[in-house]
């Protein structure tokens, strides 16, 4: 974790394994990496039924936010592990969305469930439903300083005034596919932003599943025009992905200024009328 | 229980770069086909066997990656 800006934010495996006095949990998709087993002792939660409002396109409220906290053990002061299957995505959204919400003491596993599966650590097998915690969790804000919405990620492409970064792969930023291959189409339209840089948000982890070093991440995004002062937009299919960067770009190099578009290519990429571009970048600047 | 033999590999399918992650648990094998890139599971297929667990997650893998449109850029 040495030379992050932020690594209190990041635990490593032999870390959770040593501390029995946290709330760990697993965060996924849905449960079913959870169901085969999972880090003794850690709850589940499913991004499609947990961590989104099930019927408008949006975070979870306040109050269900609240609910999620309490129903799951956690008070304001509860020091929270996050983790999961495909090097953390939807671990960064559950850590994107608690910050959000005010949640003082997150982080993430670096490496994820792949590493410690590899290490051959210890599983259960059982689910963990944990005790309510005693007082109703208070949530702050909903801080949207770090969450981008359409029309701030129209205004900063149409003045050029922030960096978009478009985490997806290279073929869906293309346009040769519209959704990740073996998922659903779920836009009217192939492409990306006008002026959005390509960087696919597994370019900042190892093989193992854990960030690569604060220099490599730098060389990366420094490739792109990203420095300390300059406005980034990152964005995906769906808004989780791109939290993974988020996480990348402002708690491991310390962007001041970094927000996650999560409404994202699915609804950019069925906006009537909205400006999209084919094939390779081709406008993309510095800012 | 630990997980026992975890393997990686890559492997090509229908075009497509696919990471194939089995192990052992309890006697299950546990196999998971994802996508390189952009990294989203595929399958996850529970077996006696390792073969089974693998042949099956490829196979459902094969099934998914086979249905994706490419269009012209």
């Amino acid at each position: 974790m040495a030379g992050y800006a932020h690594p209190e934010v990041l635990v490593n495996t032999d870390w959770v394994s040593k501390h029995a006095n946290v709330r760990v949990v697993e965060v996924d998709v849905d449960t079913k990496a959870y169901d085969e087993g999972h880090v003794p002792g850690a709850i589940a939660w499913a991004w499609n039924t947990q961590l989104c409002d099930t019927l408008v396109r949006d975070i979870l409220p306040k109050s269900q936010f609240e609910d999620l906290m309490t129903q799951s053990g956690i008070g304001k002061d509860t020091t929270v592990v996050v983790y999961g299957d495909n090097n953390n995505w939807f671990a960064a959204w559950a850590f994107w969305q608690m910050k959000i919400y005010g949640h003082k003491d997150v982080r993430i596993m670096d490496g994820g469930r792949k590493k410690w599966l590899a290490e051959a650590r210890p599983l259960e097998t059982e689910p963990r439903s944990a005790t309510p915690a005693g007082q109703k969790y208070q949530a702050t804000g909903p801080d949207n300083s770090i969450r981008a919405f359409l029309p701030q990620v129209q205004q900063a492409q149409r003045a050029a005034s922030a960096i978009l970064i478009d985490v997806r792969s290279p073929q869906e930023f293309t346009g040769e596919i519209l959704a990740p291959p073996g998922l659903p189409e779920t836009c009217q339209r192939g492409g990306h932003i006008p002026g959005a840089h390509n960087v696919p948000w597994g370019k900042a982890c190892n093989d193992d599943g854990t960030f690569k070093s604060l220099e490599e991440i730098q060389k990366l995004y420094g490739a792109e025009g990203v420095k300390q002062s300059t406005p980034v937009i990152a964005y995906c299919r769906i808004g989780e992905r791109s939290s993974h960067t988020w996480f990348v770009l402002k708690y491991l190099l310390g962007l001041g200024d970094v927000i996650n578009y999560d409404g994202s290519w699915t609804e950019w990429g069925n906006l009537v009328g909205a400006p999209v571009e084919r094939g390779v970048a081709k406008s993309a600047g510095q800012v | 229980m630990t997980p026992l033999y975890y393997t990686e590999r890559h492997v090509q399918i229908e075009g497509w770069e696919v990471n194939l992650t089995t192990y052992q648990l309890g006697g299950k094998w546990h196999s998971k086909a994802d996508n390189v890139s952009p990294g989203a599971a595929l399958a996850r297929v529970v077996a006696d066997t390792r073969e089974e667990a693998e042949e099956r997650a490829l196979a459902r893998a094969k099934e998914l990656l086979a249905r994706t449109k490419r269009h012209m850029v």
